[in-house]
């Protein structure tokens, strides 16, 4: 007997098994937030853009107004649909390469400006579509493509610490945590606190998550899982980083 | 909320930048993204205090980058967005409208050239000619008008929201820094009162109903996985250009009937090329004029027709030959000689004009 998994019901079942290599953390970050969706029940408010990078093979993900966008230009495009129509729920769905490297300005300064948009970003400290180059959250003598001797942060600088840069330039109003696919029910809470956080029209909302990939780290499983669990939280500090002070009741 | 901004038709006197903010407002348009860069500013300048009167929004963003790709998002949305440019910035926005040519989306842009290349000069120039028909990693799929005046400026600002939204491809309003600052009467009219109509706007994005159950969602996307689908694609938007190219082109000749020497200029350029014929057929000279309004798509065909009996061509243009290709691929096989009067980034009057001409004849 073939038991189908639940899935959201945000996914598109049609293009169900999805895009991305065995093991990699998208699939599960996407579960997060298709749950979320549903429990916030705004399907049919959300507009959904992606990057380029492995994120844009969730194009067709889901059951939900979706556009792809350019390396790092999905910030800008979703900012875009919410000064238009405010009424609508907008997500940026992007990689480490997109929000923090090509697409860095248009994060800071869209956190800046406290748009009321979510973004999404996900960790796994490689540029992973184009081969498994260093990207700016590949860790210290971690080998990649580009640094196949180790990264020397002499020369190549320490990996961005994403969340606590958009916490430090947002005001009262946003809200940025860390989650990772190693708790997919803490990260699900972090990413509808943050679509909550847009519901509410309270500010920017981020939130990174550190996930595997495998293919370019080239591990089996339990290395795999061993990096996510126990080698990146010890740069990346998982939890709530900023939420908006409770309304009083 | 203030009603139409513009009542019926009006005289007015003001910079061309200020027309641009006015044509916009007068086309329904309901948000501006921009980013500073001079000679384009007080577009946003007098959108940003026309338009919170008549409930329409602004975003300045942190580049051109950024102003191209939420302007695409504004269209996404279903909006009639636009931005505006010159220079390095219109090199930024390069890679939004190749975007919005595979997407079809129908961005407006309105380009005030100034000069290049790099930074060079804030005042003027035609040097942009090449980037805004051709630029990005695309085939051009645009549609440009240059301008001359600020009646155009205002006539086809509006006209271009709704060539996009009719034909779907990004649209592009080609001024100069000339027009951009300088003071000119024009009218500013209703829309309505010249029978135009503004096209129905709709969300690419955004949609009624619940997707997956009322309907299918809509996924946009600009990659594609195999050369041949791609070239598909690829091929379908040149067919949907090409189709309706003949429906958009547009140009005007002076005096060409009988020209032996035809003058081919475009934007503020045909205003010196149209008195320079004027003095030059007061004097017995047999000199016309063409010019081209659309850049993209080019006349290729009525331009290749009227320089058929002529002895030369003089394209007349303030950039180093930049149009002068465009002419030399329209009428690829004709034997009529070129010569170019070219002065990258500086003006062009009708006296030198006529004096360059006339040592020629």
């Amino acid at each position: 007997m073939t038991k189908v998994p639940n899935m959201p019901k945000s996914w598109r079942v049609e293009t169900k098994p999805h895009k991305f290599c065995p093991g990699c953390g998208h699939g599960l970050v996407l579960k997060a937030l298709g749950e979320a969706i549903d429990e916030l029940g705004i399907q049919d408010r959300v507009v959904f853009g992606c990057d380029i990078g492995c994120s844009l093979l969730s194009w067709d993900f889901f059951n939900v107004d979706s556009v792809q966008t350019h390396h790092g230009r999905t910030t800008p495009v979703v900012t875009g649909v919410k000064r238009a129509r405010p009424e609508l729920i907008c997500i940026a769905y992007m990689g480490d390469g997109g929000g923090y490297a090509i697409g860095s300005q248009h994060l800071v300064n869209a956190a800046a400006r406290n748009e009321k948009v979510t973004a999404i970003l996900v960790n796994n400290c490689n540029y992973g579509m184009t081969g498994g180059q260093m990207a700016p959250t590949t860790l210290p003598q971690m080998k990649t493509e580009t640094t196949p001797y180790g990264r020397d942060p002499e020369q190549t600088g320490y990996p961005t610490q994403g969340p606590e840069m958009v916490a430090a330039i947002t005001r009262e109003g946003s809200y940025v945590a860390r989650g990772t696919v190693a708790n997919v029910r803490q990260l699900k809470g972090f990413i509808k606190k943050a679509l909550q956080n847009q519901i509410e029209g309270n500010g920017f909302s981020f939130v990174e998550a550190l996930s595997g990939c495998p293919t370019n780290w080239s591990t089996n499983a339990k290395d795999t899982w061993a990096f996510i669990e126990e080698t990146m939280p010890k740069y990346f500090k998982v939890g709530e980083i900023k939420a908006p002070a409770k309304k009083e009741e | 909320m203030a009603d139409k901004p513009i009542q019926g038709e009006k005289r007015v006197f003001m910079t061309g930048n200020e027309v641009v903010a006015w044509a916009a407002l007068a086309a329904e348009a309901d948000i501006m993204y921009g980013y500073p860069i001079t000679p384009q500013n007080e577009v946003m300048h007098y959108w940003t205090r026309l338009a919170p009167k008549y409930g329409k929004r602004f975003l300045q963003t942190e580049d051109e980058i950024s102003a191209g790709f939420t302007t695409c998002g504004g269209v996404l949305a279903g909006k009639r967005a636009f931005t505006a440019t010159a220079g390095p910035g219109n090199t930024l926005m390069q890679e939004s409208m190749s975007m919005a040519e595979m997407m079809r989306i129908p961005t407006v842009l309105v380009v005030q050239q100034r000069g290049g290349p790099s930074t060079a000069t804030v005042i003027y120039s035609q040097q942009e000619v090449t980037m805004t028909c051709y630029g990005g990693n695309g085939e051009g799929l645009r549609i440009v008008y240059s301008t001359g005046s600020h009646q155009e400026l205002y006539d086809y600002t509006i006209k271009a929201f709704n060539t996009a939204w009719k034909y779907r491809f990004p649209t592009f309003v080609l001024g100069d820094g000339y027009q951009a600052k300088m003071r000119e009467s024009l009218y500013l009219y209703d829309p309505a009162l010249k029978g135009i109509k503004m096209e129905t706007t709709t969300p690419y994005l955004g949609l009624e109903g619940m997707p997956g159950v009322d309907r299918d969602p809509s996924h946009l996307r600009n990659t594609y996985n195999t050369e041949e689908e791609l070239y598909e694609v690829v091929s379908d938007l040149v067919a949907a250009y090409e189709k309706i190219a003949p429906e958009v082109v547009e140009y005007q000749t002076f005096n060409t009937d009988d020209a032996e020497v035809i003058i081919i200029a475009h934007g503020v350029v045909t205003r010196a090329a149209q008195a320079a014929v004027k003095t030059l057929r007061s004097q017995g000279l047999k000199v016309g004029h063409f010019r081209p309004v659309t850049l993209r798509p080019f006349a290729a065909q009525q331009l290749r027709d009227i320089v058929k009996k002529a002895k030369k061509l003089v394209v007349v243009e303030s950039a180093q030959g930049q149009l002068m290709k465009l002419v030399k691929d329209a009428i690829y096989g004709e034997t009529v000689p070129i010569e170019g009067y070219l002065k990258p980034g500086q003006g062009i009057t009708g006296e030198e004009i006529v004096e360059y001409i006339k040592k020629g004849m």
